[in-house]
């Protein structure tokens, strides 16, 4: 019992650390006027949502996080940041707009929103997790989901990779032609 | 069991980078920026299934995480090959003055 609340004070412990991690990293990306720092930020803000993940006990979820997002596509979005050039841009310089106002309501009426539906209709089922085993979240348990109940949306996740490298491969080749002609 | 925290603390935390990305999708102006406070949205999206997945105890919710981070990925290959293309045609880039699609 006694292992079982340290090791939940613990949990207490990196969940704080993580959780303010992807909170301050969240709003770094968004105030930031640097694209490159805001692309960094990003890079945080993944990696302590990976910390979150293994917590929730979704092992594979958080190494694919950590493979595919802060690794391949944060590394693209840095080529491509990099290649066109950092461009300051300082939204919050000339005073409040009518849009800037307008928008931190709507964005702080979602967060409200999200909080108080799930307060209302799911605040007391949440308390009693179910007890899972140790299997849950490992790269078998997926692959065998994924290959058994999930196995059209794993198909169809490939066609849509498919059709957006297609996409890509045709905005390139098309802009290509226009500056030759 | 869930050690530490319930899962309406993990809720809490997507809600917040949801409404953050949401901020910044409405906010920003560079399109840049305006594709890395999606993947914010995306995040807070998948954060909420994975924790749901864990109070479950079912392995749909985080099928469904990969199926996003799939779909992110294709998101983030067309809009940066859009990013590139507005580039090379010298285009201003800022998401206000590009209003019309015709080209």
């Amino acid at each position: 019992m006694l292992a079982i609340s340290a090791g939940g004070g613990l949990v207490w412990a990196v969940w704080v650390i993580a959780g303010f991690a992807c909170i301050a990293s969240g709003i770094a990306v968004v105030s930031f006027t640097n694209p490159f720092y805001s692309a960094l930020a990003l890079i945080g803000n993944l990696g302590s949502l990976a910390v979150l993940y293994l917590l929730l006990s979704a092992e594979f979820v958080a190494a694919a996080q950590v493979l595919v997002y802060a690794g391949a596509v944060m590394v693209m979005f840095l080529f491509v940041i990099a290649y066109v050039g950092p461009r300051h841009e300082t939204p919050w310089v000339d005073g409040p707009s009518w849009q800037t106002v307008g928008a931190v309501l709507a964005a702080a009426s979602i967060f409200v929103e999200i909080i108080v539906v799930i307060g209302l209709k799911a605040g007391g089922r949440l308390h009693h997790s179910e007890h899972v085993n140790a299997t849950f979240g490992s790269p078998g348990w997926i692959g065998r989901l994924f290959l058994t109940d999930h196995l059209l949306a794993f198909e169809i996740t490939s066609i849509v990779l498919l059709i957006a490298a297609v996409g890509g491969v045709i905005l390139g080749s098309h802009t290509r032609r226009r500056e030759t002609a | 069991m869930l050690l530490g925290p319930g899962v309406a603390w993990y809720l809490g935390i997507a809600a917040f980078l949801f409404g953050t990305g949401a901020l910044g999708v409405l906010v920003r102006r560079n399109p840049l920026i305006v594709l890395l406070s999606l993947e914010i949205m995306l995040n807070g999206a998948n954060l909420a299934l994975i924790a749901f997945s864990r109070h479950a105890g079912n392995g749909a919710g985080q099928i469904f995480a990969l199926a996003v981070m799939a779909v992110a990925a294709a998101e983030v290959c067309v809009g940066i090959g859009l990013v590139v293309a507005l580039h090379r045609r010298r285009l201003s880039m800022d998401v206000d003055t590009l209003s019309e699609l015709h080209g």
